[in-house]
């Protein structure tokens, strides 16, 4: 089984990407990182009602794997590909309602932070917290294509943590033996939550485990965007020829902890500073487009100003959205009935939030 | 016209939706070749080929998941747990994948998944379960639990047809224990409705499945014996409950037996107890009963079976007391 190394490839090669494709990856990834800047400041507002997830870092891995997509190609995000979804058609406006909790989010306030997707047109799926619950799912996704001789491919992302679960295993095996036309992203960032990589799997290279499922597992620098597009590319053409499924795993690092919430006390002192000095996708980008591609810094500065600008814009909105309606609640658990019935004690009362009733007070309040 | 097994029904159904519908296809352990443990998807893959009768690894987890993708995608995949023993393997995924899908991404997930269920055949711990309590606590599934043959194929053209999830639980015992004609054309029957398996006045056993059975039995020898009019109550569909049928029952006799194969503790018969309690409580002449499995699990010795599951005789001593409360 041939398990390559992308990290050795012909760095100035631009896999074939013309130097608008180039800016535009530049876009994604900078947009990706300006909106989870500003969406911090909405949580230390306490705009973003529940936690906030930051892909600082990986954004490479995200916008360069999703790159190598076409519209009608089905894409499962995971928590840190934010920029995927943008990539794939998410917009930022969507982003923030949907961290915000507004009526008017995908999610008509229902789901967190980027659980949302669109299978109608833009296609990308609302992923669950349950890891590795995706593959299975994106192995039936494409498991379809096959039988209807669509040409479609799916790409699923797992961090290093879910391939251990077993989610990942029966998904990834099902896909493999059904010759599904899906591509399977690892994006090890080195930390689950706050466990190290190597506390979750002996292996060394978790594209390894492709040889135990008899497909073939490639390796990438995660943070070159180039080499991650061209990487994935490779996989999803193979996916496309009708030769099945691709282990791709990405090399890259998380800079910022599980969640805002999260000190990384677990860290070694200096290790994410060093990641931030000598690794950052965005910083090796903007050197090799000013430096080998001879990109004007004066254009990235226009493309910054613009994404900051797209950013200004849909907060504006996005912060004069409303709230749901608490009723909606009830609506569209099933097709049939489309609505459950409110319980009896709640005729007449719209919602707890009618009562002021705020968690605050529980286990303070004197009565 | 000849009379039809409640397995034979079952396949007829999923025969004639797979007819009627491209997009029905199905997938389990053993299902193709070999036709399934029990033989209900025999003859499906020479009609149907391999595409659409697919055998899969042993991954309760993986194709459950792969049928839910499928669905997402517009197919309406049919999944076989080989023995609903096995459907907790695919738990997780049922339960916070598929049941969650409409609701928080507004993604259809119309699929079946059914498997033989149930006790009284010797099998031990791990091929005899009634799970069926453990899944009516998630919103977004549908429960589904035929006793009749009739209602077997009427059930599972409805559940495949249905806009979301349905488990379909299939009695093992009942397989080719019961027959009957069946009624012609494209027979269906609409999930949420219960059936009221026989008429009384006296008193009413509310139960489904295989204890439908013991019920009837139960009903028969308590009018031959004691003179009491038993309804009997089949429900056929567990989630969503038919509360306006056993309301019903509920206030003709004023007097409620629960009966179910699954063990006690958090079975179904709680549930129904609580909204008999909620809706018809000033009809009742005495408390609500239930007779339903020890809280243990399903040992293999026939004494030890025996003894653990409901019987048409505790039916019966129930009933007695009951009628004379």
């Amino acid at each position: 089984m041939a398990v390559t190394s992308a990290l050795a490839t012909d760095s100035a090669a631009r896999a074939g990407l013309s130097r608008d494709q180039l800016l535009e990856l530049y876009y994604w990834m900078r947009l990706t990182r300006s909106l989870e800047e500003r969406l911090v400041n909405l949580y230390r507002q306490t705009k973003v009602v529940g936690g906030l997830f930051r892909s600082l870092g990986q954004e490479a891995c995200a916008v360069g794997s999703a790159y190598a997509l076409s519209r009608e190609d089905v894409l499962s995000p995971l928590i840190r590909n934010l920029g995927s979804m943008l990539v794939k058609g998410a917009t930022p406006l969507e982003v923030l309602r949907q961290y915000m909790a507004k009526g008017d989010s995908p999610t008509r306030g229902r789901e967190l932070n980027i659980h949302f997707g669109d299978v109608e047109d833009r296609n990308f799926v609302g992923q669950i917290s349950h890891l590795g619950d995706m593959v299975p799912v994106m192995a039936g996704v494409t498991l379809t294509f096959r039988m209807r001789k669509e040409p479609r491919v799916g790409l699923v992302y797992v961090g290093d943590g879910a391939t251990s679960t077993g989610a990942f295993h029966e998904g990834i095996n099902f896909a493999a033996v059904q010759r599904c036309p899906l591509v399977v992203v690892v994006e090890n960032n080195r930390y689950a939550y706050s466990t190290p990589t190597a506390k979750q799997c002996a292996a060394e290279r978790l594209a390894d485990k492709a040889a135990g499922y008899g497909i073939p597992g490639v390796r990438a620098d995660g943070n070159d965007v180039i080499a991650t597009y061209q990487v994935t590319r490779d996989a999803v053409a193979r996916a496309r020829r009708g030769e099945g499924v691709t282990l791709v795993e990405l090399m890259t690092y998380r800079r910022k902890g599980h969640a805002e919430h999260d000190n990384q006390s677990y860290v070694p002192a200096g290790e994410i500073e060093r990641w931030a000095r000598e690794n950052d996708p965005l910083d090796r980008y903007v050197q090799r487009l000013t430096g080998s591609e001879g990109v004007a810094p004066s254009e990235l500065e226009a493309l910054d100003a613009r994404v900051l600008a797209e950013i200004d814009e849909a907060t504006d909105v996005a912060e004069r959205s409303p709230p749901p309606e608490p009723r909606d609640c009830l609506v569209g658990v099933y097709a049939d009935p489309p609505e459950a019935p409110a319980l009896w004690y709640r005729e007449g009362i719209r919602s707890a939030v009618d009562r002021h009733e705020r968690p605050a007070s529980w286990g303070t309040h004197d009565g | 016209m000849a009379e039809v097994t409640y397995l034979e029904a079952i396949r007829q159904g999923l025969f004639e939706e797979m007819e009627r519908d491209p997009s029905v296809f199905c997938m389990g352990e053993d299902i193709g070749a070999y036709g399934g443990a029990f033989k209900v998807t025999e003859g499906l893959l020479d009609r149907f080929g391999a595409e659409r009768v697919i055998d899969t690894p042993i991954s309760e987890t993986g194709f459950v998941g792969a049928a839910a993708g499928a669905a997402h995608m517009g197919m309406r995949p049919v999944c076989e747990m080989q023995f609903i023993d096995f459907v907790s393997s695919a738990y997780s995924i049922l339960t916070n994948y598929v049941a969650t899908a409409r609701y928080r991404a507004f993604l259809p997930c119309p699929m079946v998944v059914r498997g033989p269920s149930g006790g009284y055949v010797r099998g031990g711990p791990f091929h005899s379960q009634n799970p069926e309590a453990a899944f009516l606590h998630t919103p977004g599934l549908k429960i589904v639990y035929p006793a009749t043959a009739s209602d077997a194929k009427g059930l599972i053209k409805s559940a495949v047809r249905d806009d979301d999830c349905v488990l379909f639980f299939e009695h093992k015992y009942l397989y080719r224990r019961v027959k009957e004609e069946l009624p012609q054309g494209d027979h269906v029957v609409p999930i949420g409705k219960a059936r009221l398996a026989r008429e009384g006045r006296d008193l009413s056993i509310i139960t489904y499945a295989a204890t439908v059975w013991k019920a009837l039995e139960a009903a028969e020898q308590l009018e031959k014996d004691d003179g009491l009019s038993v309804e009997v109550l089949d429900l056929r569909t567990l989630l969503p409950m038919d509360d306006e049928a056993i309301v019903a029952t509920v206030k003709k006799t004023n007097r409620a037996l629960i009966v179910h194969e699954d063990t006690v503790t958090g079975g179904i018969a709680g549930e129904i107890t609580a909204r008999i309690n909620e809706l018809a409580f000033e009809w009742l002449d005495a408390p609500v009963r239930r007779v339903a499995a020890h809280d243990v699990p399903l040992p293999y010795a026939p004494q030890l079976e025996d003894f653990v599951l409901p019987q048409t005789a505790d039916i019966v001593r129930a009933a007695r007391w009951l009628a004379a409360y």
